[in-house]
């Protein structure tokens, strides 16, 4: 059996094709809270990455944030301001300072109307434009529109789609269904990748974490992503370990590649080493990519700019000194 | 490497602890330490040192104590010991949370000296042991305060002999500690000599608080000094360490009428279902095993896996291996830190490479090059006839084997001689709550492991020793029934020369199965009334006939699986029929015993038969306030199965008082009847021929206790003795048990009043039950 730790930190890899919906291992997974809540709470204690290496992980983490807005006052605009943002995280100064020159952020996350915008605004920088979809955040419009929706991004210009799943598929042991629909909707991402939006706060149980996890991936997802930031609970690290494990039991049993986004609710910078350290733990160093991994954070960014000022400058930062997005 | 560099590499990086205040203090300290002796450091004597096993620096020079030392510091703790238990539970209480809060200010300081003596990473000295230790003493402040109310027919026991080992070396002193304190004994500990820096720091914190002088003293040295407490006018010795020197502690201790508890070696199951949650299971594994370097008593070092999943559950099991951290304990960010000492290594290292079955496998982790270190270590597919998986290696190495039924995963789980702890995973509550209960273990994790709080006892069976350590089931230890000792009269036989009081003849058979078996040897003796008449003949037990009825009563002990309410029916029913043929059995006393008092005893003992029907469904177990998730479940399981030698001067009250008890907590029993008036004994077969007990349950012997309680000691398949007779066979009967290291409960020369309520009720039962915690944290 393949193993994730074994990928190079360069390996390159074909996209995730999916398989056919297997409902023996769906049904064979398994989530022991407890368990898993005290993997996570030790999680902290065991690692620490202190000075340099603190700075150097901060940094990887901004490589990896889509950085994000999605609100219902978006405007060309406040897109603009963010796509800036993206180019240029973080202060001059400091990155020169780091030996950082050139660090962006690895997307910019917007809804449909905006998406324009942000291609426009990401222009030359190599930095990929994310949408979200499918009537994001609840997923409840027709079919064919969410699907439509997915097409008119796509053509508008973005590398990337964040669709929901429905959650009504998970919350009523309809498995099928959401293996069809997420095959459905890959195909109307074509070129562009997929992140399978799973909304683990509305899914109730970490074993339905698992086995929709597993569902999204053998329909062909290229990334399984946590929440939309709307729920009332969001990214956490329990259903980051669950959702981490499936990505290596898919990996071991079918050899594809998927990669993981935690999102909302992630907004210091201590809490981004937590996650960098348990990816590094549980799928080894690859994943520590933009390819494979990111951030969906709004806040996240200006806690982390602080903290690299801190770093360069041994004196505790305030947020006014870093420009806004 | 620049920050461009580990952007790229995205390694961890050094993230060292700073040892800056932990060594301040042992330079503050002249970097050498006398004994705790009376409220006040010693002088610095002989000396030897005390080393960084990760690094091989000396830390410190400690002295050697003298049996001078020793007594001094034992007239210490008997001098302070009446002040400490008059200041009453209330007083003694402000103190332990004092200590408490000492503990908590310094948390950080003990941690750090924890680490540096014991090369336990930094992060479990932290976060765990420290933790631990200020919880128990907060837990056992209020147990103090609350004493005078919970425990009010409990006095302490005086003066406790206490030697731990380096495993946890703060967190064992305070398992010992606190209890003993709180309930107002004073104490003489022993740390062991490669770790006594924090008990020394310990020290420092008493004399800051102002804890009374001679209420805690602490001796250093090598295990010469751990004997010296150990043989010391003691009341109780309390010990944490390895199998073997617990054997000799009982061998050394015996006879000299004190308590003991013993937590000693083990070789811990844990057994993984298909329906696991695998790579939690993994995960609890790195917790088992890798915990402290695998130098864990309850250290779930016995792999038992289901064979369909074995395969699977091994690659996971090595992947993770290969990304545990070993090196500089001191380093936040190290899994596994430095063995405790070379010799350590050596033994692990001797033990391993004589291991020729199965496959190992060494995680790829990186080494540090230099330093006290093992590398994390798997050896798959072993059998149960293995060596390793028999022994206990006390390093960070796993052994392996598979199961197929949930049956047979509990036989392998019990074929060992240990009984310290157990891991159950599975995400089947029924089979959790099924397999927990037929472990042989004091404490079960289901869906984890090393779970620990000041609230829930610890302790282990069979030869993981006796005794619990936490909640209120370790108060026992600390405290002894509120009674005057009354001594022990020796009940002679009696003489006689006349006539058979019945023509037809009358020899009493052995009571063994449920069927009335002659002796194996074949020898019978008279048995003389008072008035010198022949009452009967009855029959000599000889070593083979012990052998028979521990096998009988091995074979009954379905008993256990019964219900309390069935147990209940059946000695509700014994009072009835022994009532029934009172007139009888009182005559027969006073024929025997020339006393008169006959009726009396008759009816003292259906009362009991009564009361322990009464209990048989209500002595309850707990579920102990853990601060998790979950519930830690203290069940009252039955000991097993008892021999005991009954009273002889109450020849039936005596044997009911021993027997009803024992069946009513779920125990089968071996018991040998009043030496001088056997028939009470022989005449209560009928009783329970007549009630409904099923074969094996009681079993009752007749013959000479001196010669009988050596072999019912020594039986390695009896699980405890006890002892009421009136020839004094304490301290042969001690001795003899190291055998299996089965439970003992013996008179020391002393007896009770039968008739009253010293002949019943909580010491009984507590002696007739041991304490099993079945942790189970819940969570969807």
């Amino acid at each position: 059996m393949p193993s994730t730790y074994d990928l190079a930190p360069d390996a390159a890899f074909a996209r995730n094709l999916g398989v056919p919906l297997d409902m023996a291992w769906v049904n064979a997974a398994q989530a022991n809270t407890p368990a898993i809540e005290r993997r996570c709470a030790t999680l902290p204690g065991r690692r620490s990455v202190k000075k340099d290496y603190q700075a150097a992980w901060l940094c990887r983490a901004i490589s990896c944030i889509d950085l994000t807005t999605l609100s219902g006052d978006d405007t060309v605009g406040r897109v603009a301001r963010l796509t800036a943002k993206a180019r240029q995280p973080v202060r001059a100064d400091i990155l020169s300072a780091l030996g950082m020159e050139g660090l962006t952020v690895g997307a910019v996350c917007v809804y449909h109307d905006m998406v324009e915008a942000a291609v426009k605004g990401l222009d030359g920088s190599g930095i990929p434009v994310a949408a979200v979809s499918t009537g994001f955040p609840a997923g409840l419009s027709p079919l064919h529109l969410r699907i439509a929706e997915i097409e008119e991004s796509v053509k508008a210009g973005a590398h990337e789609i964040d669709i929901v799943i429905s959650r009504r598929h998970v919350l009523s042991g309809n498995w099928q269904a959401l293996y069809d629909e997420m095959k459905a909707f890959r195909a109307a991402c074509g070129d562009a990748h997929v992140k399978a939006i799973l909304a683990t706060g509305e899914l109730g149980t970490l074993r339905n974490v698992a086995k929709a996890s597993l569902i999204c991936m053998m329909a062909g997802a290229d990334f399984i992503k946590t929440s939309t930031g709307k729920e009332p609970v969001n990214a956490t690290l329990p259903v980051t370990l669950v959702m981490l494990r499936a990505i290596r039991d898919y990996y071991a049993q079918t050899g594809h590649v998927v990669g993981y986004k935690p999102a909302g609710g992630i907004s210091k910078a201590k809490d981004a080493i937590n996650y960098l350290a348990l990816i590094k733990e549980e799928l080894g160093d690859r994943w520590l990519r933009p390819d494979l991994f990111r951030f969906g954070a709004s806040s996240l960014l200006g806690d982390i700019e602080r903290q690299l000022e801190h770093h360069v400058t041994g004196a505790y930062s305030a947020a006014y000194r870093h420009p806004m997005g | 490497m620049s920050v461009k560099e580990i952007f790229e590499t995205m390694s961890y990086g050094p993230a060292p602890e700073s040892a800056a205040e932990a060594l301040a203090w042992l330079v503050d300290n002249g970097s050498s330490f006398g004994h705790f002796i009376n409220g006040a450091f010693t002088e610095v004597g002989d000396t030897f040192e005390t080393r960084n096993p990760a690094t091989g620096e000396v830390l410190a020079e400690l002295t050697q104590a003298s049996q001078a030392d020793v007594d001094a510091a034992v007239d210490a703790a008997r001098a302070a010991q009446p002040k400490w238990e008059a200041l009453g539970g209330a007083g003694r209480a402000r103190y332990m949370y004092a200590l408490a809060r000492a503990l908590q200010k310094h948390g950080r300081l003990l941690a750090v000296l924890e680490t540096l003596d014991n090369g336990k990473p930094i992060r479990e000295s932290r976060d765990i042991d420290i933790p631990l230790v200020q919880r128990h003493f907060y837990h056992h402040a209020g147990h103090a305060q609350l004493m005078d109310k919970t425990m009010a027919d409990r006095a302490p026991v005086g003066v406790c002999g206490q030697v731990i080992p380096w495993n946890f070396p703060l967190l064992m002193l305070a398992w010992k500690v606190a209890p003993a304190i709180a309930m107002g004994n004073t104490v003489v500990l022993k740390p062991a000599e490669y770790t006594s820096l924090t008990a020394l720091c310990f020290a420092d914190i008493c004399r800051q608080i102002g804890l009374p002088a001679g209420v805690v003293n602490i001796v250093t040295g090598d295990g010469a000094v751990g004997e010296m407490v150990v043989n010391a006018d003691v009341d109780k010795v309390a010990f944490t360490g390895s199998t073997s020197v617990g054997r000799k502690i009982r061998e050394a201790t015996a006879g000299a009428g004190i308590g003991l508890t013993l937590e000693l070696g083990g070789k811990s199951a844990y057994i993984v279902f298909e329906d696991a949650d695998l790579d939690s299971a993994v995960e609890g594994l790195v917790d088992a095993i890798w915990f402290n370097q695998g130098q864990v008593c309850c250290a779930g070092s016995r792999l038992i896996v289901q064979e369909g999943i074995a395969d699977d559950f091994h690659a996971r099991l090595k992947a993770r291996m290969d990304r545990l951290r070993i090196g500089n304990p001191l380093d936040k960010c190290i899994d596994v830190g430095a063995i405790v000492d070379p010799m350590q290594v050596e033994t692990i290292t001797k033990l391993v490479d004589g291991n020729t079955s199965g496959e190992l496998y060494r995680s790829a982790a990186e080494m540090p090059a230099e330093g006290c270190y093992y590398p994390p270590t798997l050896i798959t597919g072993l059998s149960p006839a293995d060596t390793l998986m028999q022994e206990e290696i006390f390093g960070p190495v796993l052994v392996s084997t598979t199961f197929r039924l949930p049956s047979e995963a509990v036989q392998i789980a019990n074929n060992t001689r240990y009984g310290l702890a157990a891991s159950v995973w599975t995400e089947n509550i029924n089979r959790a709550l099924d397999v927990a209960p037929q472990l042989a273990a004091g404490v079960v994790w289901v869906n984890g492991t090393n779970l620990f709080d000041a609230a829930a006892g610890f302790g282990g069976v069979r030869e993981s020793g006796f005794g619990r350590e936490g909640g209120w089931e370790g108060l026992s230890a600390y405290t002894r029934p509120n009674r005057e000792p009354r001594e022990l009269a020796k009940v002679e036989l009696k003489e006689g020369d006349g006539l058979p009081v019945d023509a037809i003849d009358r020899t009493a058979k052995l009571y063994i199965g449920g069927k009335q078996a002659r002796p194996d040897g074949g020898y019978s003796q008279p048995v003389w009334q008072a008035d010198g008449a022949l009452a009967g003949q009855v029959s000599i037990a000889s070593r083979k006939d012990i052998r028979n009825a521990v096998e009988a009563a091995h074979g009954a002990k379905g008993w256990a699986k019964t219900t309390g309410h069935l147990r209940a029916q059946i000695l509700f029913y014994l009072g009835e029929n022994l009532s029934a043929r009172a007139y009888e059995f009182a005559e027969r006393i006073d024929a025997l015993t020339g006393r008169g008092d006959g009726t009396a005893e008759v009816k003292a003992a259906i009362n009991r038969l009564f009361t322990y029907a009464a209990w048989a469904d209500k002595y309850d177990g707990r579920v102990h306030g853990v601060p998790i998730k979950g519930v830690a479940m203290a069940m009252n399981e039955p000991v097993g199965v008892v021999g005991a030698l009954c009273p002889d001067e109450r020849p039936l009250l005596g044997l009911v008082s021993v027997m009803a008890p024992l069946m009513a907590m779920g125990n089968t029993s071996v018991l040998v009847a009043s030496e001088p008036y056997p028939l009470l004994a022989t005449d209560f077969i009928q009783v329970l021929e007549t009630s409904d007990v099923p074969a094996g349950v009681v079993n009752i012997l007749t013959g000479c206790h001196g010669d009988l309680a050596k072999t019912m000691a020594q039986h390695m398949n009896l699980d405890a003795v006890w002892s009421f007779s009136s020839t004094d066979l304490s301290g042969q009967i001690e001795a003899a048990s190291t055998t299996n290291l089965k439970r003992t409960w013996v008179n020391n020369a002393l007896t009770r009043d039968w008739m009253g309520e010293d002949g019943e009720g909580a010491e009984f039962l507590e002696a007739a039950t041991r304490i099993k915690n079945i942790w189970v944290p819940y969570g969807e």
